[in-house]
Order: C-alpha cells, then sequence, then structure tokens
C-alpha cells in the first residue's frame, strides 16, 4: 500500500510519506512544526496533546499519524481562523484584531485561566470541540467534556468560567463578560487591580515556546542509562554495543567526568553518574549518558548498555533507616539531619495540662506531575561556552552546578530559563543540564535531553513521606499548653532539599499557634527511594495535616467548637513562635479563621454536624476546618536577596529583569505592575526577561513563596532608582528642586514642564547618562533555627473549610465546597492570586484523595501517570477565595507570599470534615474509601 | 522506540486478514489502539512489525439495525455508540458503559471491539454487552461466524480469539422488547489505575409485578466476565420486591468469586459494594421497564 498520505491541517493540504511509528502529535510537532500541541505524558493521560480530527478530540500523541490519512486535523494554531462572526448583525463577537483570537482564547486570557499555559492548548480545543456540539454548555456538560484534560496548576475553575463566557458570548455576539474578582481593599494605581499575564496571548494562541518547542542546527538526542536497581553496587558496565551501533554520537560514563562528581543544591551527595565499584542508591541514578543523531536511536542505544549489579539490601522507609544494624546508603550514615525544635519546659507543660492526646499520622510520598516534562538543551558556542536551554526554578544554582561538573568557571555557562510547564518545588533540582553540557561538549553539538513521563516520575524528587506523632496538653477551656511531636522524613537517596523541607516541617509541626512548651525532633533519613525535596508546601503540608487534624480531636474531647479552640489559641501580634520568635506585625491568621467560619455558617447552619441527603439517607455531608501559617522566604538566617534590573528605552518602553523564576505562578505580571505602578507607565509598555544568567541580574531560587515579596521589592526598588536618576537628570536640565518632580501618564512633569519618558531616556542617553538602575534587594536578616529571634521575614496564614459528602455504604469522598481565606499582606494581582488560590486547594484535594506514590522495596509502582491520579475538574469543588490583607511593613506594597499557604490546610480540612460527617479519623494519605466504608459496615453491618 | 514499523489501512475484512497472514513480521490489527499502543510502549505486548487499522473497513463500522438485532461494528469508537439514537433505545446499559470508559478524548478512539477483546473480567462494555445477551461476530479467511459472547473468554486478558486469523466484526444485541428495561453502573476509587474496583449490569423483563427475564453480569466476578445465574435464576419468576432482591443478592454473593487487587480493593470490600450497587442497579433497570 502507498507510503504516502494526505491530511489536511488548520485549512492547509499536506502530503506526506509515512514514518515508522509516527504519531500525530509528532508529525503536528515535528514535521509541520506546529508546537502547541504539548506532549505531557506520551501515555493518554493528560490531554494536552489534544486535537480535533474531523471535529472530535483526541489524543494525538497516541493517534497514529497515518490514520489521520484523508482527515481534517485542527490544532490550536488553526482555531483563530475557524471563528468568524457573522456580518454586523451577527452572532459572535468580533474576533480580537491586534491578537486575532478565538473568542475562547480571549476568554482564557481575561479570566486567568492561563497560569503555566501548558495543557491550555489541550483545554481550549476540547472546549472548542464541545462548544461547536453544544454551544450552551451547563456546567456539568462542560466538566464531563473536560474530565481527562488535566490542569497542573488547578485553575479549574477559572478554565470552566472562561469556557461559559465564551459560549454566552459566541451565542449573544456580546463582548466577553469579565470574571467576578474581587479586587484589593487597598489598590494603587494598577497594584492591586486585576491584570493579565504578559505572556498570556502567546500560551493561548500556540506560539508560546517551551524548551522542548525549540530546535537547533545539528541536535543530537540524549538519553541517560538508567539503575533500575535501588540499592546495589555497580560490578561492570558494558558500553561496547551501544556505541557501535551507527549514528551513536558519545557515549560517556563517571570517568569522563570533567570536574566534580557530584551535585546536590545543599550538599553534594548525588552522583553525575555511577561508575564501577560505586553505590547505587536509586532506581533513578545514572550510568551512562549517551548522544545519537535521532531519538530513536538514543533510546535503542540506551538498551544496548548492559550493566551487572551486587545488589544490596534496599532501605524503603525511614523509621527502617534509623534502626540499628541496618545497611548504611552513604558514608556518613542514614541519617541526613536531626532537627530539633524546643521552647519552655515540655515536662512541665505536660504536668500543667488536663488533657493530654496523642497520635501517629502517616503522609505518602507524592509527585509534583508538573505537566512539561524535564526537558535540557545544550548548545556549545563558537567561543567555547555552553548555553542551556532549560525551564528551571534556580538557574544560577543551574549554572554553578553545571560549571563544577564540568570544570569551568561559572561564567562560561549560560542558563537561557524558557517558559515552564509547572514546576511546584519539583524543578530546583538538576535533572538534566549536567548530563546534556558533558555530552555537548564531548560531541560539539547543541544536545537535547528531554525525559518521558515515566524517567520523570522515577528521577526527579518528590514530597517526602512522614510518619508524624504528636502529643499534646491543653487546659480544659481549650488553650495549648504543651506539644511534642516526632517526625520521620523520607529524603530518599539524595539530600536534595531534605535538610530544609524537613525543618520546616518540624517547626511548624505545632500549627499557627501560641504553645508555651513545644519540644520537636525531626530525623530526616536517607532510603533508597527517588530523592525528596521541594515541593509547594515544603513539609508544612505534611505536618499541618497532623496538627490540625490534631486539634479537631482536642476540640471534640473538650466538647469545643473548632472554631472557638483555633481562635483561642491562634498567633496574633506579639505571639512569639515556637522558635522564639516574636511576631510584630501582619498576623492575619484569627481574621481568615473568623471569615471562613462566617461564610461557612451563612450557607449551613452547624457546619460540623452530620447531614444525611433528604433525597439519598446514605450520603452524608458536614464541614471542615483547618489553619495554617507558612514563612515567606528562605529563612533560617540564610541571606535572601534577589537583583533587578530596570531599563528604559527610546520609544519609551521599559524592561525589567531579573533571573527569578516564572514557572506559571505569575511573577512576570508582578514585575511588570510594580515597575508600571513606580514609573506611572501602562502595563503594556513594560517588557519582562527574567531566568538568562547572561542577561538578568541573579533574583535567587524560586522557592519558598518568596519572589512576590523578594524580587518584587527588587523590582520596586529599581524603579525608585531609576527614578531618582531621571529627577537628578530632569532637575539640573530645568532647575526645579527634584522633590516637586512627578511621574504621571508617561511622563515626568515638574513647573509647568512636561516630558515624555520615551524624550527623558533620549536625553539621559545624550548627556551620557544611562537610563537604567541594578538594584539588589535584601531581605531582613533572619537568624537560624535554636537562636531564638527573627527565623523568618514573614508568614502568611491562611484557613479553609471544605464541605465533604460521604457515600456511607461505599465510603466514596466527594469535597463539594471550599472556603479559602488567605492572608497575602496585599493583593498585587487578583487575578493571579485567585489562580493560585484555586490551584492550592486543588493541590491540597489532590494530596487528602488521590495522590500517592507507591513505592515497594525501592522500586517504583507508580511509574506513568496512569498510575498517579492528579485531580481532574470532575473532582473540583466550588471555590470560594476570600482575601485578608494584613500588610507587612516591608513587602512590597505590604504583600507577602501565597503559593503555599493557599494549599496547605486543604486536606486537614477534607480530613476534618469526614470525621464530621461519619465519624471515622484518617490518619494516613490519602483518603482510603475502603477504609471508611470498613469502618462504617464494622460498626453497623448491612 | 518505533512502535511499529508498518502502518496499513485495508478496505475490507479479506484484505484485513490477508495481510495479518502476509505481513512480513509480527503483526496485530488495531482499533482505537488506546490500550494495545501503551502496551507495546510499556513493554506489556512484545513488538510488533505491522498494525493493520480495522477503522477503515465499513462493515467494522456500521452500527444498525439488521432483523431482531442491533448490530454494532467492533470499530465503532465508544462515543459514537454512546451517543447513538439505537443504542439508547435498544441498549441503555452499554450507553452508561460506554460514557464511562477512560475520557472523552480516548472515547472518540476507542472501540467496543478493544474493550472486549482485551477480555478483561471487569471491562466495561464486555459487562454491558454480557447483560444485553450479546453474541460476537468473528470472521476468519472461510468467512463470517457467530458466537455467545461469554464463550470468547478463557482467563484475564486470554481470549478464544486466534491472533492472525480471526478478527471481531461486531456484536449483535437482542432489540429492547416492551416491558423490559436495562442498566450498567460501577464504582471507582479516585487513586491509581483507572479501572473500576466493582461494575455491575442487569437486563431485565417484567409481567406486571413478576421477573418474567433477567440478566446479571458482574465485574471482577471471576476471572472471565461474570454472569451471576444462579442470581438470576432465584429472581426469575418472583414477584419485584424486598425478599426478592434480598434473596438475589445473597445468591450473587454465594457465587461471586471476587478477589482482592493490591491497589484497588480487597474481596472484602467488593462483597460489600456489591450490595449497594447490585440494589441500585436493579431499581434502575427495573424502574426503566415501565
Amino acid at each position: 500500500m502507498a507510503n504516502k498520505f494526505s491530511l489536511t491541517v488548520n485549512g492547509k493540504s499536506h502530503s506526506l510519506f509515512a514514518l515508522a511509528g509516527e504519531t500525530l502529535a509528532e508529525l503536528l510537532r515535528n514535521r509541520l512544526r506546529l508546537t502547541g500541541t504539548k506532549i505531557g505524558c506520551e501515555e493518554s493521560e493528560c490531554g494536552a496533546c489534544t486535537v480535533l480530527v474531523d471535529g472530535d478530540p483526541v489524543l494525538s500523541c497516541m493517534y497514529p499519524a497515518q490514520r489521520a490519512a484523508g482527515k481534517t486535523v485542527l490544532s490550536i494554531e488553526g482555531l483563530a481562523q475557524e471563528f468568524t462572526p457573522v456580518g454586523e448583525n451577527g452572532h459572535g463577537p468580533k474576533p480580537n484584531e491586534a491578537q486575532r483570537l478565538h473568542p475562547l482564547q480571549q476568554a482564557f486570557v481575561d479570566h486567568g485561566a492561563v497560569q503555566c499555559g501548558f495543557c491550555i492548548p489541550g483545554q481550549i480545543m476540547t472546549a472548542h470541540a464541545l462548544l461547536a456540539l453544544n454551544p450552551d454548555p451547563t456546567s456539568e456538560d462542560l466538566r464531563i467534556a473536560l474530565k481527562d484534560t488535566l490542569c497542573r496548576c488547578g485553575g479549574y475553575p477559572s478554565i470552566e468560567s472562561a469556557i461559559l463566557a465564551a459560549g454566552r458570548a459566541m451565542r449573544t455576539g456580546e463582548p466577553i463578560q469579565a470574571p467576578l474578582i474581587a479586587e484589593s481593599a487597598n489598590p494603587h494605581s494598577i497594584v492591586g487591580h486585576i491584570q493579565e499575564r504578559p505572556d498570556a496571548v502567546e500560551k493561548v494562541d500556540g506560539s508560546a515556546i517551551y524548551t522542548d518547542d525549540l530546535e537547533f542546527e545539528g541536535m543530537l538526542f540524549a538519553k541517560v542509562r538508567r539503575a533500575g536497581v535501588p540499592h546495589a553496587i555497580l560490578k561492570s558496565l558494558d558500553i561496547s554495543k551501544a556505541l557501535a551501533l551507527p549514528g551513536v554520537l558519545s557515549i560517556l560514563t563517571s570517568t569522563d567526568i570533567p570536574g566534580e562528581h557530584n551535585h546536590g543544591l545543599v550538599y553534594p551527595d548525588w552522583p553525575v553518574m555511577i561508575g564501577v565499584g560505586e553505590r547505587i542508591r536509586y532506581v533513578g541514578d545514572a550510568l551512562a549518558i549517551l548522544a545519537a543523531e535521532t531519538e530513536e536511536l538514543a533510546e535503542r542505544a540506551a538498551v544496548l548498555i548492559e550493566a551487572e549489579f551486587d545488589l544490596q539490601p534496599v532501605i524503603s522507609g525511614p523509621v527502617q533507616a534509623r534502626q540499628e544494624g541496618v545497611p548504611q546508603i552513604h558514608e556518613k550514615g542514614n541519617l541526613l539531619k536531626h532537627i530539633k525544635v524546643r521552647k519552655g519546659d515540655i515536662e512541665q507543660g505536660f504536668a500543667e495540662s488536663q488533657v493530654i492526646l496523642e497520635h501517629t499520622f502517616h503522609t505518602p510520598i507524592t509527585e509534583h506531575a508538573f505537566l512539561e516534562p524535564e526537558c535540557s538543551i545544550a548548545v556549545p558556542t563558537a567561543d567555547e561556552r555552553m548555553e542551556i536551554y532549560v525551564g528551571s526554578q534556580i538557574p544560577y544554582q543551574d549554572r554553578a552546578q553545571v560549571a563544577r561538573v564540568l570544570g569551568w568557571p561559572e561564567k562560561r555557562v549560560r542558563i537561557v530559563g524558557q517558559l515552564m510547564g509547572g514546576g511546584f518545588g519539583g524543578k530546583e533540582d538538576i535533572a538534566g543540564q549536567i548530563h546534556a553540557a558533558m555530552l555537548a561538549q564531548a560531541t560539539g553539538r547543541p544536545v537535547k535531553l528531554l525525559f518521558d513521563r515515566h524517567e520523570s516520575m522515577l528521577v526527579h524528587p518528590k514530597r517526602h513521606a512522614t510518619q508524624i506523632r504528636i502529643k499534646l496538653g491543653a487546659r480544659n477551656d481549650g488553650r495549648l499548653v504543651a506539644m511534642e511531636t516526632e517526625l520521620y522524613g523520607d529524603t530518599g537517596a539524595y539530600a536534595s532539599l531534605g535538610d530544609k523541607v524537613m525543618t520546616r516541617a518540624t517547626t511548624h509541626s505545632a500549627g499557627p499557634y501560641v504553645v508555651p512548651h513545644v519540644r520537636a525532633d525531626c530525623y530526616a533519613m536517607y532510603t533508597n527511594n527517588p530523592p525528596a525535596g521541594a515541593f509547594r508546601g515544603f513539609g508544612v503540608t505534611q505536618s499541618a495535616f497532623a496538627v490540625e487534624s490534631m486539634m479537631d480531636m482536642l476540640a471534640e474531647k473538650l466538647n469545643l467548637d473548632p472554631v472557638e479552640l483555633r481562635l483561642k489559641n491562634a498567633l496574633d501580634v506579639a505571639s512569639i513562635t515556637n522558635t522564639g520568635q516574636t511576631l510584630r506585625e501582619s498576623v492575619g491568621l484569627k481574621e481568615c479563621v473568623e471569615k471562613v467560619s462566617g461564610a461557612m455558617h451563612k450557607l449551613t447552619p452547624h457546619p460540623f454536624q452530620p447531614k444525611p441527603a433528604s433525597y439519598a439517607p446514605h450520603l452524608v455531608r458536614a464541614w471542615g476546618l483547618a489553619a495554617a501559617y507558612k514563612n515567606t522566604g528562605l529563612g533560617g538566617g540564610a541571606p535572601d536577596k534577589s537583583g533587578a534590573d530596570l531599563e528604559l528605552f527610546e520609544d519609551g518602553s521599559l524592561e525589567i529583569r531579573s533571573s527569578a523564576a516564572e514557572l506559571g505562578q505569575g511573577l512576570v505580571t508582578v514585575m511588570r505592575m510594580v515597575v508600571a505602578e513606580e514609573m506611572a507607565v501602562p502595563p503594556s509598555q513594560v517588557r519582562v526577561l527574567v531566568m538568562d544568567t547572561d542577561l538578568t541580574p541573579d533574583g535567587g531560587p524560586t522557592t519558598a513563596s518568596r519572589q512576590t515579596y523578594v524580587t518584587g521589592n527588587a523590582a520596586r526598588l529599581a524603579a525608585v532608582t531609576l527614578r531618582d536618576a531621571i529627577r537628578a537628570s530632569f532637575a539640573e536640565k530645568y532647575d526645579v528642586p527634584p522633590e516637586q518632580i512627578r511621574f504621571e501618564a508617561g511622563s515626568v512633569r515638574a513647573n509647568g514642564h512636561s516630558l515624555l519618558l520615551a524624550d527623558v531616556a533620549r536625553e539621559m542617553k545624550a548627556m551620557g547618562q544611562q537610563p537604567r538602575a541594578l538594584y539588589e534587594y535584601e531581605a531582613p536578616k533572619t537568624t537560624p533555627l535554636g537562636e531564638g529571634g527573627d527565623m523568618h521575614f514573614a508568614f502568611s496564614f491562611a484557613a479553609q473549610a471544605a464541605e465533604v459528602e460521604v457515600n456511607t455504604l461505599t465510603g466514596e469522598v466527594r469535597v463539594l465546597r471550599v472556603i479559602a481565606a488567605s492572608d497575602v499582606g496585599a493583593v498585587v494581582n487578583p487575578l493571579g492570586l485567585q489562580g493560585q488560590v484555586e490551584g492550592g486547594v486543588m493541590m491540597g484535594l489532590g494530596n487528602a484523595l488521590t495522590e500517592e506514590f507507591i513505592m515497594h522495596e525501592g522500586r517504583v509502582v507508580t511509574d506513568h501517570l496512569a498510575r498517579y491520579r492528579v485531580p481532574g475538574i470532575m473532582l473540583t469543588p466550588e471555590i470560594t477565595s476570600i482575601v485578608v490583607e494584613h500588610p507587612t511593613a516591608e513587602g512590597p506594597y505590604g504583600a507577602k507570599g501565597v503559593g503555599e499557604v493557599s494549599s496547605i490546610p486543604t486536606t486537614p480540612a477534607i480530613t476534618n470534615a469526614i470525621y464530621n460527617a461519619v465519624g471515622v479519623r484518617i490518619d494516613k494519605l490519602p483518603v482510603d474509601q475502603e477504609l471508611i466504608a470498613r469502618a462504617l459496615w464494622e460498626q453497623k453491618p448491612l | 522506540m518505533n512502535l511499529w514499523q508498518q502502518y496499513l489501512s485495508p478496505r475490507s475484512i479479506s484484505e484485513a486478514i490477508q495481510a495479518l497472514q502476509s505481513a512480513p513480521g509480527a503483526a496485530l490489527p488495531i482499533a482505537g489502539g488506546t490500550d494495545l499502543l501503551l502496551d507495546l510502549q510499556q513493554g506489556r505486548h512484545s513488538p510488533v512489525h505491522t498494525l493493520i487499522d480495522l477503522t477503515t473497513i465499513p462493515e467494522l463500522n456500521a452500527l444498525e439495525v439488521r432483523q431482531n438485532n442491533l448490530f454494532i461494528g467492533a470499530a465503532v469508537s465508544l462515543n459514537r455508540i454512546a451517543r447513538h439514537r439505537l443504542v439508547g433505545q435498544h441498549a441503555q446499559a452499554l450507553v452508561e458503559a460506554c460514557d464511562l470508559v477512560g475520557g472523552p478524548q480516548v472515547r472518540n478512539v476507542a472501540t467496543l471491539g478493544g474493550n472486549v477483546a482485551h477480555a478483561l473480567p471487569a471491562a466495561d462494555g464486555t459487562i454491558a454487552l454480557l447483560a444485553l445477551d450479546a453474541q460476537a461476530e468473528i470472521a476468519d479467511s472461510s468467512g463470517l461466524r457467530s458466537v455467545s459472547l461469554s464463550s470468547l473468554f478463557l482467563g484475564p486478558g486470554k481470549s478464544t480469539l486466534r491472533r492472525g486469523e480471526e478478527l471481531l466484526v461486531g456484536f449483535t444485541v437482542p432489540l429492547m422488547e416492551p416491558l423490559q428495561g436495562s442498566c450498567f453502573k460501577r464504582i471507582m476509587r479516585p487513586q491509581g489505575v483507572a479501572l473500576p474496583i466493582i461494575n455491575l449490569a442487569i437486563c431485565i423483563s417484567r409481567q406486571h409485578e413478576t421477573i418474567s427475564d433477567l440478566r446479571i453480569a458482574v465485574g471482577p466476578g471471576a476471572a472471565i466476565p461474570w454472569r451471576a445465574k444462579d442470581a438470576e435464576q432465584v429472581l426469575l419468576t418472583k414477584t419485584y420486591d424486598q425478599t426478592a432482591i434480598e434473596a438475589g443478592l445473597a445468591a450473587v454473593l454465594a457465587h461471586v468469586g471476587f478477589r482482592s487487587s493490591p491497589l484497588r480493593a480487597s474481596a472484602e470490600y467488593r462483597r460489600h459494594l456489591v450490595g449497594a450497587l447490585f440494589k441500585d442497579t436493579l431499581a434502575t433497570a427495573w424502574k426503566r421497564t415501565r
């Protein structure tokens, strides 16, 4: 049969030769260079690759290209041209002429449904197919259609409102309705008002470029031979068969490493490759790396590399790791760190307590499942430098770590950060950056190292599994007196950020409460599981589940209302934290609890009482409550700095630069708004450049909810510095006092003189002055744990209430509504904040109900996305976000972080609600419906 | 790695069978491919040289009434089945089952033939077809033959279809009679593998308040898709009331062979769930007989 076939793509017909094994996604991306179609999992799970074939949405990653023969394919790039409003009086709004967007695309932009953007082409194409069949869908129709199109940023409510708004606009011909989102209570001229993302349009029209979308002349494809065994000594490694394969250009092993052999963010304990005679500590360890002319060849070669192992007994959990006589994974032993928090006198505290409760909780390893798998492209340059294109949360750390392994000065390496399809803490460590650079150095050609979903799941650091025992003492009136906690954290094979993560878990393990006597001990243990590191919440997610469950257990024991109990103990201004820090300002916890409680009571009187549904008495509903706090910034004595560089151009535009990372959370919008606010220009006049170590100053790691505060301040102060320079220049020219010079409407004005910023830039240059300011901001100093004083420069607070419905026959749990109040200091961008809160709640919901990264004796059971369930739109509750603004004096406009605190209380709010509904206390995550059903049938047999 | 070397799109059953037998290497028919391609990719299926696309064969795409039966081609997509008026009229349980397999994008590609050919004991489409008393049409080089659906299954993942020689062409389901109704329901868990913990389909006929005919299929009630024939016998000719329902459930429980699957559910939990699911499905199917 013919080996040539034709198909129509976005209205254009193509006649192509058939290629072995080619999928439709590959055809679109590689042959037609339509890279708007994204590959998130390549296993029909995530929906990012959705395109329409003859009008039906299909997953192009598992759709044989030849099956599309004779068919019509529509991808995101062709969507805008699909929409033609019918004449002046016809239906549908006019397409946005300047941007040529389809109403769906425009609605996604307007409603803030776009965050990291990686899932968006799939969301929009799926929605388009729905609207074509059903122009007036209900929310239920929409949820069914989008059931398996995942958004890990969790923006489902915004996606839903965008689609409904687009549908309405297309039916009525009216403009797209704006989202219903409250703005700041104390807005500035730009800060505090809704602002769309600077990268929103490219993310909805398919033109946004992520690392895997880049192509370089002569680019090779890399593959890593992984150990595949969890604990062993590597006995031998034979690369000869792989090397003999034509088209394989280079295979490197540990003996080829030019510089340092280990990498690691805090401790350099993670080998770049394992050498013969050395220890393999987890299944993802690299044994050899190779580069070949095609991806197919690289994959075939990797399989041909042969290894022999001397298998060792496996350490599969942190409690086992601390037992005597077990194998030691690292030279220094299995203990990464013993972390201690001491306050008051714990013995005295329990002696003074009238009630003492003790319980142990378990949380599993969880997986970030950012929809864009890791990709690095290393490109050697003519001047003997190495450029690395990668989506990374810490570009300058990448640069340092790559340089150390290459044995080069840091300046020879340039990290060119790309758009990221999510990170959530999972893109802080090295993934393929070093390996790609080594292969590019060895071959002199660009090398791409793209992880598939399977490799991503095996290799990158996860959330720590924990065991947390809490012993709590209180007075009969509910006042907390003593809290003793003991934590075990599974930090896996290598340290990553395990020390820091488990420190945060420990310092926050008594909750956001005033407790006079505290003793906390944490053992962060090495095991043969994948490394554990940063993951949104940074350890506090785990300890909050334990302590917030305990608070409800205490409330029940003392017959107190859970709201009252929390208010009685809540941190407030002048409270002293467990680590001895006196909070001097910006403690909005009580307001968060009160507002959530108020909203919940308004919806449901007696919210904590079980309520069987009238139509089906086996469905029982109740609410649950939880509170949380989370530091903004690194803290613990670490210098917390960010640099920002602001330049004014002769066309009046500005560019703000920092290496701070944009992973979808919206920092670039914040930077743009801050500069626009300070310089009194429209936000569209401000460009943002991030994540390039040659062009942008070090913004530090994007972690710990710190960037709005730290880089927001750096951007603000860079603007202040630039303004001062302009003032000085203007004052001299017009002989006016600098303090009378005002920045208004894109101009500089004083005493009747007015000069456009464009002219200011020209004049300054003419005078030999640079209209440019670099500012390195350093956040207030903090002190290390154990020394008292300010361990952190700011905390964010939150309270959430969740309403669940438990099926008492099956044990199934549905979350119906979540009310989330977050004290963020001050709102910078209400649209971005909404996305962070929705996404935080969804991630917390996944953590409670669906997510468990399962290991068995060091082997990964959940090694595909099909086995690790990320919550989809069907599980999305109605989410109400209440913003609480207790400004922090040093934060930009009073703002502090929100990325993590929005996610932390969700899980315990849900599990507390389950208890209130059916009396089953969940002390192990995720919630097991079988366990609930069993508990209920044992109470009351059928 | 390339999951196939050659991809063929035959236009007839005989062309497909010819292609199967003459391919230069291992050859497999592919319909939706939603399971097969993943099995190949993840090494659960031995490598293949040639894939033979069945979705281009008209007969396998037919969906129509033939004599007293509804014929559904093996390569008809699940979404087309779920949306088709005739299926809604004659096989409500199948609509419900097809609507629950995978996600919407997968259902635009996945086929009923694939669902059945995988021979999994709790495949949604299979369980519904079993309750609907379906026959399967099979083609080989000598022609077509019709067999009862249940005769296709040997064990989990094993069917009687001779690989490389036979093709599943389609299914026939008797047209619904007056006072007959069917229903399919299942229970999932939100974690991990997207397979039902348990599913159940019932097709029932009434004469006044008496159960005059019924079939109950339960997955995974045994190593192969399972009919609760003892329970059917218990309920047959009984008046539809609480006593009969309890007796039917007792008969299901007495004979069902649930296993414990580590990441999905224990046998004990399944035994517990089947009660609620059986009563719920039976009540809905009965309601539909009116």
